[in-house]
């Protein structure tokens, strides 16, 4: 090829809403790389597109629902999970999928997030963990790591954050994986794995903030980070048994592994509605 | 033993199972709550009859999560239920916001009790009043029901979600612990008598061009696509204009939130509910909902013996408030008097409509309002002939 | 029982596969996330730039053939601006 040529459609645009695009994430930031492997998802899940639903509470990560050409859901900060169990629950056979941020899920929606794996309800949450509350301009949030520098921690975070996988595994998720945003491809296997088995699935993917978490803790850009992740991402296969729980907290300011793969794939009962055999 | 979902016949029936069978009857078939007195037995009746008519019952972790949950349940197509008290009816403000904004109709029912706070748990209490009006944050309006009996506590709760599904409002049955925890006759009809409003649905197949928040009635309600439909909608709690898209202009945001508010004032008309007992020649009006307006009731019948002009408006629909008949009687009467297990919130919006002085006869709660403080008041008002001084004497 | 052997790759008939790609330049927001990992190094920034005044992917020289539609491209492009298809390499 002489060029690149310039196209009218994208391969996926049918799944988003295009006439919506390009879409507010800042150059470098993550969440639309997980956006298309979550698109592709879709597409490969045999799943008709009508059955997919897609809910999301408030932060950067919260804005996926609204390009998912799908039925979806922009639900209040903290509330996507209990909002797609109420889905899930009235329509079974809809596969709902909660999109959404480190913080809006593990923070304010943190009760309702370990309860829902804790009752290994069916619906799989994807969570876009970037260190930090993007949306409101940089944040600390509740994966930001110890020291590190944001808009509320101008003097560096003097809190621990929380480990989602190992939190996840505590609390009941059946299935949990962990990887970064340039493992574009395991990312959409992970969905698509997602999809195909029954109960609460956990995908937390790490993804670049370059204005909120990476410009206060010296990370140049987008691909920068990305960077970080190709030199440090290790796969791990077995958790605790090659690696302990707490291994897998990260640090992108350090030079440490960042331990990426399936932590959990086991099987528990699924939470059904009480009926009677009639 | 696949159960009834209307137990057509004449029960003698504590108020919160009346309630719940209530929203069996009107084909609610989902209900998330949490735990609160007095409610609790709402829930535990649900939870009893759910299975056996295919309803799905979830005690969730909290009163947040039960609200959202009813929401997203509702959203999917299902009537939808929670049932809580004054501490959890206040964690789910936010959440009647996000119902409001999406236009998703749920209901929610408050079996008031002592409050603020903590207050008096297994008591009752009507302060949560204008909560139910002004409890979220922004412009909106919402109908709230105020039942005095079991037998309400079925009515209502079926008009409520009649009143939810037809304009895509949330709408609230605001109980209290006293007719909660009440057990009286409780008259269900057969099935085929229980009135149903549908939901609006679309007229246009599923397509490019359809807009979901597109109006094209009087009423101001767009149909409503629920999820797994096809229609691929975006419902969000951002300002949004006829596509669902998200709208940060001022012009969309005026638009949008003057239709969800005329929406509920144009309608006001199907939703207003009261009752009236000896106010045809009155010139003394008693005002009062709930529990209070039993003894309010018992009050003007005293009067009434003694040859006192006294007559008893009972608001069954605390919003919309009832405007006009409030307004027409205050040409006929020369005095009103409000009664009310608070310290004066209703009052507020009588005044607000009559333009006089009004005497309150208040509670803060924990005791039903016996018939004596109105009859005082009554007879104070009524003896001295003259207009009622500047401030609301409380007889309480 | 399925032979776990590995088998040596028959050359004549492999052939690498090419690609052409395809920009929607007004959605790149040069990030540069295609330039970087592209595994044969086939884009550079260019010097053209879209109505939000970003600068997109161009091929860069010498690379004309070297794209092997391997797809890393679209699947790293945040924007949904990038993608691949496959051409055949005669």
């Amino acid at each position: 090829m002489a060029h690149a040529l310039v196209a009218e459609k994208h391969p996926l645009d049918d799944l988003i809403r295009r006439d919506r695009m390009p879409h507010i994430w800042c150059p470098g930031c993550g969440i639309g790389i997980v956006m298309r492997c979550y698109a592709q998802a879709i597409l490969e899940s045999g799943i008709p597109v009508e059955r997919h639903v897609v809910v999301s509470g408030i932060g950067c990560t919260a804005r996926v629902p609204g390009y998912m050409n799908l039925d979806s859901y922009h639900a209040t900060h903290g509330r996507p999970v209990p909002f797609a169990i109420g889905l899930k629950l009235a329509k079974p056979e809809l596969m709902v999928t909660v999109f959404s941020g480190d913080g809006d899920l593990a923070a304010i929606g943190g009760n309702h997030l370990i309860h829902a794996a804790r009752r290994n309800v069916d619906i799989k949450i994807i969570c876009i963990n970037n260190f930090n509350y993007g949306m409101t301009g940089g944040q600390v949030g509740p994966t930001t790591p110890l020291g590190a520098k944001t808009t509320t921690t101008p003097y560096g975070n003097p809190e621990h954050p929380f480990n989602l996988p190992y939190l996840m595994a505590a609390a009941g998720a059946v299935f949990v994986s962990r990887w970064t945003a340039l493992h574009v491809r395991q990312i959409k296997e992970d969905i698509l794995y997602s999809f195909r088995k029954p109960g609460f699935t956990f995908v937390e993917v790490l993804a670049p903030c370059p204005v909120g978490f990476g410009r206060p803790n010296d990370i140049e850009d987008g691909v920068e980070e990305m960077r970080i992740y190709r030199r440090r991402s290790r796969l791990v296969y077995r958790v605790p048994d090659e690696m302990p729980w707490e291994a897998l907290e990260v640090d992108l300011r350090e030079e440490r592994p960042i331990y990426v793969g399936r932590f959990v794939d086991r099987e528990r009962e699924v939470f059904q509605p009480v009926r009677l055999r009639s | 033993m696949k159960g009834r979902g209307v137990l057509t016949g004449v029960h003698f029936m504590h108020g919160d199972h009346a309630c719940a069978e209530g929203a069996i009857a009107a084909g609610c078939r989902f209900f998330a709550g949490y735990p609160i007195t007095p409610s609790t037995e709402i829930a535990e009746r649900i939870a009893q009859r759910f299975p056996e008519v295919g309803g799905v019952f979830i005690q969730m972790e909290d009163e947040i999560a039960s609200i959202v949950a009813v929401i997203g349940a509702s959203a999917a197509g299902v009537r939808a239920m929670t049932a809580t008290s004054g501490p959890g009816f206040s964690l789910m403000m936010e959440s009647v916001g996000l119902a409001v904004m999406m236009e998703i109709p749920c209901v929610i029912v408050d079996v008031q009790r002592g409050s603020p706070s903590t207050g008096l748990p297994t008591l009752p209490g009507q302060g949560d009043v204008m909560q139910a009006r002004w409890g979220s944050h922004g412009d909106y309006e919402i109908a709230a029901y105020a039942p005095w009996s079991p037998q309400e506590m079925f009515d209502l709760t079926i008009l409520a979600f009649n009143v939810a599904d037809r304009f895509r409002i949330p709408v609230m049955v605001m109980a209290d612990e006293v007719v909660g925890h009440m057990v009286e006759r409780v008259v269900i009809p057969p099935e085929d008598q229980i009135p149903r409003w549908e939901r609006k649905r679309p007229r246009y197949p599923a397509g490019n061009g359809f807009k979901p928040f597109l109006v094209e009635d009087e009423d101001l309600v767009p149909p409503i696509v629920h999820a797994g439909e096809g229609y691929r909608v975006h419902f969000t709690g951002l300002t949004h204009d006829e596509r669902g898209y998200p709208d940060m202009s001022a012009e969309a945001h005026h638009r949008l939130v003057t239709r969800l508010v005329e929406k509920v004032r144009r309608n006001a008309s199907q939703m207003i509910r009261y009752d009236t007992y000896a106010l045809d020649d009155a010139k003394i009006a008693v005002i009062s909902y709930g529990c209070t307006a039993r003894s309010a009731r018992r009050a003007v019948a005293d009067a009434r013996r003694m040859g006192i002009p006294a007559g008893l408006l009972r608001l069954i629909s605390l919003w919309p408030f009832p405007v006009d008949v409030v307004r027409e009687l205050a040409r006929q009467v020369d005095v009103f008097i409000v009664a009310e297990m608070n310290l004066g919130q209703m009052i507020c919006e009588v005044e607000r409509h009559v333009c006089q002085p009004v005497k309150g006869v208040f509670h803060a709660g924990g005791a039903m309002i016996p018939p004596d403080p109105i009859l005082q008041a009554i007879r104070e008002v009524a003896f001295h002939g003259t207009r009622v001084g500047g401030g609301k004497a409380s007889a309480g | 029982m399925r032979v776990y052997a590995r088998q040596p790759v028959n050359l004549t008939q492999i052939r690498i596969p090419r690609g052409q790609v395809f920009l929607i330049p007004d959605r790149c927001k040069g990030c540069q996330m295609c330039v970087e990992f592209c595994p044969q190094q086939v884009l550079r920034m260019s010097h053209e730039m879209n109505a939000r005044g970003y600068h997109y992917p161009e091929i860069a020289p010498g690379k004309e053939n070297a794209c092997v539609h391997c797809e890393f491209c679209m699947m790293v492009c945040p924007e949904f601006a990038i993608f691949t298809i496959e051409v055949d390499s005669a």
